[in-house]
């Protein structure tokens, strides 16, 4: 009768779950209660005196520097001129940096004498080569546009040409098997391939792309974020200087939060 | 239209892979060529439809091709290669967008091919959303599309699990029954070779050399596993397998 079932063992010891933990997850709320707690310390610090106001503003301080610079306009013309500055440059540094990763993704050529050159660039500080655009170009807007982009430049062709690398060679043989052209390979098998090294690209790119906008701004410039911090910091105005450091950190944010924003409209099919 | 390989030798860094192999896919007959694993019957394949320049020997067409066909020598892949971002509809547009015809005859082209592959109802679908069967039928779709002269068939089975194969063996035969395409199909599964082949090529192992061509009489549409003529054809090959096998140990013993 083997289906019967057998008489119970006069031991029975209960096995132990061992598959638990390594599963983070995102707790709700959580979040927005960190943030409270971190302001409540800051604002307690602050008000019985643990650090005296110049070094650390009181949250009610920053909160009024940031409605001063917003009624006198202020913090619209620092903000107007920061953004320019770093739209122009990663879109400028980035295209570049696409046109060449795929040159070098796709060309043995551009592969030996481009790739070189750009692994050559890649170590380099960019904030280094301020002074000398400086002098080539004046202290205006173009040299400070022209340190983002090359900051940016670099990333992005080492994350393209390696997204380009990384596309599955067997879907190209497919396409190339049905006599499909090239160009439409490049746009419709390879662009796409590629995407996710691209996106993940542009995002360490725009955060070094912040770094290099802030350093520039604080070298010479009348308006802009950075400018506005290191301002604020020779006169001592501290509620300033938090203020324009906190924009710098909604800044970086939203760039991120749209970066997330592409990745989720362009790799749909992941 | 045939094709027709002569001579083929291929190595792969002094590694000879093929040895002087002829073979030749008639208009209307599928082949069926088989071998164990690391035979180069892959590479026969890639050879045949231009995906790789053997180290001698020529690949040749003979004949005209039907006037909608569009590419003549068209593969079905083992692991499918369908463009992940692309859904099913778009995947079989994939090769007649670069055609010149009117949109709407690209549109039936694609929702016929779907129709015979009974996948109407997952065009919209993206591949990772489909099973593995479904894929390699979204895949024969893509190919069935382009109406070629000959399918040159990689392993399209082998990713594939018993039952799925079974279906898909029908799938073809049917298929087959429909329009009497030509192929090349390769695989390493005798039920399957003497399941769907006019006849099937037996290689050795590698350095691949045709050991012998099997022809098998039977029509597709009539044959069922454990037909008496399918298990002849079956044993016919074992036995060719086996004798190989011999050699091989008596090779090894050699050797040691």
């Amino acid at each position: 009768m083997p289906y019967e079932r057998a008489a119970p063992a006069p031991n029975l010891v209960p096995i132990a779950f061992r598959a638990g933990g390594f599963l983070p997850r995102r707790i709700p709320f959580m979040a927005g209660a960190t943030f409270a707690a971190a302001l409540g310390l800051w604002w307690t610090a602050t008000s019985l005196g643990w650090v005296s106001d110049l070094a650390l503003p009181p949250p009610a301080g920053v909160l009024a520097a940031f409605s001063e610079m917003i009624t006198n306009g202020m913090l619209v013309k620092h903000m107007a001129a920061s953004l320019q500055r770093l739209l122009i440059g990663f879109a400028l540094g980035g295209s570049f940096g696409i046109a060449v990763g795929f040159a070098i993704g796709l060309s043995s050529i551009a592969r030996s004498s481009a790739l070189p050159l750009v692994s050559a660039l890649f170590p380099i500080p960019k904030i280094a080569l301020l002074p000398l655009f400086i002098l080539w170009l004046g202290i205006g807007e173009v040299s400070k546009v022209a340190t983002i982009a090359f900051g940016v430049f670099s990333p992005m062709v080492i994350a393209t040409f390696g997204g380009v690398d990384s596309v599955d060679r067997g879907l190209i043989r497919m396409a190339q098997s049905f006599g499909v052209p090239r160009w439409t390979i490049i746009r419709r098998i390879v662009l796409p391939g590629a995407m996710p090294a691209i996106l993940s690209g542009a995002r360490i790119s725009a955060s070094i792309a912040i770094i290099l906008l802030t350093a520039a701004e604080m070298i010479g410039a009348q308006y802009g974020i950075g400018a506005m911090v290191l301002a604020s910091g020779n006169l001592m105005r501290t509620e300033q200087l938090v203020a324009g450091v906190l924009v710098l950190s909604a800044l970086g944010f939203s760039v991120s939060q749209g970066i997330g924003l592409a990745e989720k409209r362009l790799l749909r099919w992941r | 239209m045939d094709l027709v390989a002569r001579n083929i030798t291929h190595a792969y860094g002094g590694m000879r892979v093929l040895d002087d192999v002829s073979l030749t896919a008639r208009g209307g007959e599928i082949v069926a060529v088989l071998g164990p694993s690391g035979c180069g019957k892959s590479t026969l394949l890639r050879i045949m439809g231009g995906l790789e320049k053997p180290v001698s020997g020529d690949v040749f067409t003979s004949g005209e091709t039907a006037p909608g066909t569009l590419n003549p020598l068209t593969y079905v892949f083992q692991d499918f290669a369908l463009v992940p971002w692309l859904s099913v509809t778009d995947n079989v547009m994939l090769p007649l967008q670069h055609h010149p015809m009117s949109d709407t005859d690209r549109r039936a082209r694609v929702s016929s091919a779907l129709a015979r592959v009974n996948l109407s109802d997952f065009s919209a679908a993206y591949p990772k959303q489909l099973s593995g069967g479904m894929k390699q039928r979204a895949s024969i779709a893509r190919a069935l599309a382009v109406e070629p002269a000959v399918f040159l068939m990689d392993e399209p089975l082998s990713a594939l699990d018993a039952q799925t194969r079974d279906l898909l063996m029908e799938d073809l035969t049917r298929l087959w029954t429909e329009t009497q395409f030509s192929a090349i199909y390769v695989t390493h599964n005798i039920a399957e070779a003497v399941r769907l082949g006019h006849s099937v090529a037996v290689l050795s192992r590698r350095p691949g050399r045709i050991r012998e061509i099997v022809k098998i009489d039977m029509p597709l549409a009539e044959r069922r596993e454990g037909a008496p003529e399918l298990i002849r054809a079956r044993d016919a090959i074992w036995d060719l397998i086996r004798a190989e096998a011999a050699v091989a140990d008596r090779e090894i013993s050699h050797a040691l």
